[in-house]
């Protein structure tokens, strides 16, 4: 399993995600994109060519186009709410709240270049406290795939879930990890490569950084275990469960605050289920300084070097234990 | 109290049984909340007589089918009044009448504010203010995609029209052309905690909504007379209906005060107002 990333080629996961809605937007017409005068940067120029009068631009409107995706799928249709995360989650989340979660509206709200893929447009416009403030809404799924192969299975498998979904994408290049025609499964974490010292889980645009660092270790003679968590709730429990138990420790890396993420997530479970030392990598509770996504996860303790090292640290921590 | 079961037919539905219903909805309302010891007895007698007029006479629905894809759709955006609704809601048949009484009760499904996944006849959770009017465009928005022909009404407060969400949607209405779409605002002239014009005053609301494009009627909406065929007005552009009502509306002593949006009546204050509104029935 340590050749998984079959390429470097790095993808930008919009073009699955729109590649993906078109294909299904042919085939069921009750598919909608609702959107706040982002047409350009969530990708829906083909969308909109194809189905003029099925692309609904509120402008610049967030509350509004949660609430009209909410009435939207009262009407019956299918829609997939689309902005930038930092907006989308943080402008209308009570509308996220009452609207789409609380009233269970059948709504997929798209978060486009999350985490700080907008990185030198500043603090603003990251968007690292999603995860936080939409893993507490009831009903409301939360997922972030790592690459273009699970975002594709992501999309195909929101647009048949019965309920709202809110799916986390970025636009900064990743390798792809998952084999072709992976199928997405909500809840369930992806084994990508095994081992016994330490697990490695991540999800989004941290998955692959955690694979190189998992090579790093090796050549170490370290064998460290690998899990891609898109699904960040519900979480997939036994996995967390069975990593504690089989390695002893478990870190965790996120384009997100330390604070009420995946990591969180995690320790929730850990804390209760199996203690082990755990490390959370992410946003250090503070706004970001200038520089680009790939910058800052450096900046922040996340270049696969970092985290190899950070592992080592934790496993020495078992040992005192 | 009249408890008499009310063979319903809509269509012949006149001005005076619309009256009569309605203030049964008031004595029923105003008995619950006595006896919850909570509610919003105010904006719920402000709001009655457009309640009543939409489900007694001027919305498609079917209470044995209350998710027929070709029902009008009604949002209560000020949910606080849920209990209007509920009473409402039970009068026509969606949910048992007897079930009024267990209003905010444990487990109750009648909780302060509608919710959509309990309650047959609910359309979205409303509560937080300026989230009705966004839905609704959504709902008029997709008859326009799917061609279904049913019309969408929503009912905001007027302190909740100081709500910027509101404002977001009034404009993508006018934009979208949604001559099915009718938006009653409740002017009873008061919000929680003083009168519209002390807090934030956005009154006069009809040049307003004229100049973002809508079609605008003021009505007195404590009038039977004047609320149906407002309701039932159609045109080409959205509808906005200026509802000029009173606070307390039908007990006297809870008119057109401040302190009648959640206050409680006493056992006097109660008799009194269960008087006033039997004496027409």
């Amino acid at each position: 399993m340590k050749d998984v990333v079959t390429s470097p080629k790095l993808h930008d996961c919009r073009d699955a995600f729109v590649a993906v809605l078109e294909r299904l937007g042919a085939e069921n017409s009750k598919i909608v994109a609702v959107c706040n005068d982002s047409v350009g940067s969530s990708k829906l120029g083909g969308f909109k060519s194809r189905w003029p009068e099925r692309l609904v631009n509120v402008g610049i409107a967030e509350q509004n186009m949660v609430g009209v995706g909410a009435g939207l799928a009262n009407g019956g249709l299918l829609p997939f709410v689309c902005g930038a995360a930092c907006f989308l989650t943080g402008r209308s989340l009570e509308q996220i709240k009452a609207d789409i979660a609380y009233s269970n509206a059948n709504v997929k709200l798209i978060g486009i270049s999350s985490g700080m893929a907008y990185g030198e447009l500043g603090p603003t416009h990251h968007s690292i406290e999603d995860f936080a403030w939409t893993r507490v809404l009831p009903n409301l799924p939360v997922v972030a795939p790592c690459d273009s192969i699970e975002t594709a299975a992501a999309v195909e498998w929101a647009a048949q879930y019965d309920g709202p979904v809110f799916l986390r994408l970025s636009r900064v290049g990743v390798p792809d990890l998952l084999p072709a025609g992976h199928k997405f499964e909500l809840g369930k974490a992806n084994l990508l490569r095994d081992g016994d010292a330490v697990t490695l889980l991540a999800n989004g645009t941290l998955t692959h950084r955690m694979m190189k660092a998992a090579d790093i270790l090796a050549e170490q003679g370290i064998e460290a275990r690998v899990l891609n968590m898109a699904s960040v709730r519900p979480i997939d429990v036994d996995a967390v469960v069975a990593a504690a138990r089989d390695t002893g420790a478990i870190l965790t890396a996120e384009e997100h605050s330390v604070i009420g993420g995946l990591g969180s997530a995690v320790a929730e479970f850990v804390v209760s289920e199996a203690p082990v030392p755990m490390k959370i990598l992410g946003v250090p509770g503070i706004f970001a300084p200038t520089g680009s996504a790939e910058f800052l996860l450096d900046e922040f303790g996340m270049s696969p070097a970092a985290i190899a090292e950070a592992a080592i640290t934790l496993i020495a921590r078992k040992s005192r234990a | 109290m009249c408890n008499c079961i009310f063979i319903h037919n809509e269509d012949s539905m006149q001005p005076n049984d619309l009256d009569r219903i309605a203030r049964q909805i008031r004595l029923r309302d105003l008995q619950t909340v006595f006896e919850a010891g909570a509610g919003h007895i105010g904006g719920e007698m402000s709001a009655i007589d457009i309640l009543t007029a939409l489900y007694f006479r001027v919305l498609r629905i079917w209470p044995d089918q209350p998710k027929n894809p070709e029902r009008d759709r009604f949002v209560l955006s000020k949910g606080h009044v849920a209990l209007a609704l509920y009473v409402t809601l039970a009068k026509r048949g969606f949910i048992p009448e007897d079930e009024i009484s267990t209003f905010l009760k444990p487990h109750s499904r009648l909780n302060g504010h509608p919710n959509c996944n309990k309650v047959p006849g609910v359309e979205t959770n409303t509560g937080p203010l300026g989230h009705g009017l966004p839905v609704a465009v959504g709902m008029a928005k997709a008859a326009k995609l799917t061609g279904a022909k049913y019309h969408t009404y929503v009912m905001t407060g007027d302190g909740e029209m100081q709500e910027g969400s509101n404002w977001e949607a009034i404009a993508s209405a006018a934009q979208f052309g949604l001559d099915n779409l009718t938006l009653i605002i409740d002017h009873n002239r008061f919000q929680q905690g003083a009168s519209l014009k002390d807090t934030n005053n956005l009154a006069p609301f009809p040049a307003k909504l004229s100049a973002f494009g809508w079609d605008v009627t003021e009505i007195n909406g404590n009038s039977m007379d004047e609320i149906v065929p407002a309701l039932e007005k159609r045109g080409n552009r959205p509808h906005c209906i200026v509802a000029h009502t009173n606070k307390g509306h039908g007990i006297s002593f809870m008119q057109d005060t401040v302190d009648w949006h959640h206050k409680v009546p006493n056992a006097e204050q109660y008799k009194i107002a269960v008087a006033e509104l039997s004496e027409a029935l």
